[in-house]
């Protein structure tokens, strides 16, 4: 499993990532107009192994190494580089995406491309197979950093509080009728969450079951509040209202069965869809409601890492 | 597909958001029933409809959805622009119908969100 989602996160950042993220600038560039043997200080000194070749600013060709060598052997040293070089020379933009960098090298087998500019065709860097590598390792870097620095964050909480039983409360209240409104406890609630460091799912979640709870209480009732506790292990959210209650909550619990009118249907609820919804999104969900008295449906989302698919 | 990409598939016009080009959309759906959204909608997608309120952007906050697209020349009212302005939720318009928006899109190679399924 975990290799699995591995492959996916460096995937995912191939696709993140552009080729200007992780090419190398400020390169080295020669002539075509020299000798071969004048490579050999760039080459060495600089520890490279390619070198592109550049006339009047304008890319014509490619040097590497194994070229360099060739010639070294058949006693060529003194040949014009023009004569050696690779022409015909594959490029990428530096706007592209990684990805497009990793499949050119899976197909063509070299060992470098030069990046040129999409505007103006210029040469602005090198990429090679490491350069991908240590680009995706930097970028891996970071997001791990800022992961463990959200989860230090939402865990951090709790353990700076001293006390027997440890909760944070936020309440929001919810106008009947007022659709100008409905969603603002929901959306309040999502950015106390995700501020608070908690993962983005367990927050989409939470948000998403709010919302709907919300959307309920503005279509059906004369008001009510929703009341988010977020405990150690778990969000727990506690949504009431003052009536007029389902009269057939097993009902009321069916996919597609709606009482809404035809002014909620218009603002795009009301399909019968609301408390499956919240069922889908909560780990567990509890409804009990008195007719004429009022409503309470009370939203359980576990914060472990999995939750039980049960 | 990158928001530029769809901009000019479905010859849309920006209205709003934080709206860069280069922006990667890897999945696209499309009702006008938000409890549908909420339901299959997955984050980071983009949502056509042609339904034109303020819950709209309120959906696509919750859900984690980046972009909306108003179809059928729907065009959304000041309190809209200025909440998906407020969440980041990129905000286009297009005269093109429902239909041929999602097909231009889903022609070019954005994924669907897939089947429909209430379970867990």
């Amino acid at each position: 499993m975990d290799n699995k989602r591995t492959t996916t996160k460096i995937q995912e950042l191939t696709y993140e990532l552009k080729i200007k993220d992780v090419m190398t600038k400020n390169i080295e560039t020669v002539g075509s107009k020299i000798p071969v043997s004048h490579l050999r200080d760039i080459l060495y000194n600089k520890r490279i192994s390619g070198v592109p070749i550049v006339n009047d600013n304008k890319l014509v060709g490619l040097i590497s190494i194994e070229d360099f060598i060739k010639c070294l052997e058949q006693g060529e040293m003194d040949d014009l580089i023009e004569d050696k070089m690779t022409k015909n020379i594959k490029t990428l933009y530096a706007d592209e995406p990684l990805v497009h960098a990793v499949m050119k090298f899976e197909k063509y087998g070299f060992g470098r491309f030069p990046v040129i500019s999409r505007k103006d065709k210029k040469l602005i860097g090198i990429i090679t197979k490491s350069d991908i590598i240590k680009g995706v390792l930097k970028k891996l870097e970071t997001a791990y950093h800022d992961e463990e620095e959200r989860r230090y964050r939402a865990s951090h909480i709790f353990n700076d509080v001293m006390a027997d039983e440890i909760f944070f409360k936020f309440q929001y209240y919810v106008e009947g009728k007022n659709f100008d409104r409905a969603g603002e406890a929901a959306t309040g609630l999502k950015k106390t969450l995700y501020r608070l460091g908690l993962s983005p799912e367990i927050v989409r979640r939470a948000a998403i079951s709010t919302y709907e709870a919300e959307i309920n209480i503005v279509a059906f009732t004369k008001g009510g509040k929703i009341i988010a506790y977020l405990e150690p292990h778990q969000i727990r959210i506690v949504i009431t209202d003052k009536g007029p209650g389902i009269p057939d909550v097993e009902k009321a619990l069916q996919p597609g069965f709606s009482t809404a009118p035809g002014w909620v249907r218009e603002l795009g609820f009301g399909a019968g869809m609301g408390l499956p919804n919240i069922k889908k999104f909560a780990d567990k969900m509890t409804l009990r409601s008195t007719v004429e008295k009022g409503t309470r449906l009370v939203i359980i989302i576990k914060l472990s890492d999995y939750r039980n698919e049960d | 597909m990158t928001l530029k990409e769809i901009k000019e598939l479905l010859e849309a016009e920006v209205l709003t958001g934080k709206y860069d080009p280069e922006t990667e959309i890897q999945i696209g759906c499309s009702s006008d029933l938000m409890s549908e959204v909420l339901a299959f909608g997955k984050p980071g997608s983009i949502l056509l409809t042609s339904l034109s309120n303020i819950q709209v952007i309120n959906t696509a906050n919750v859900a984690d959805i980046k972009a909306v697209c108003f179809v059928m020349g729907k065009i959304p009212d000041k309190n809209i622009i200025n909440l998906a302005k407020k969440n980041d939720v990129v905000v286009f318009i297009t005269q093109l119908t429902t239909f041929e928006s999602c097909g231009r899109l889903y022609k070019n190679g954005l994924n669907s969100c897939g089947y429909f399924n209430l379970d867990k």
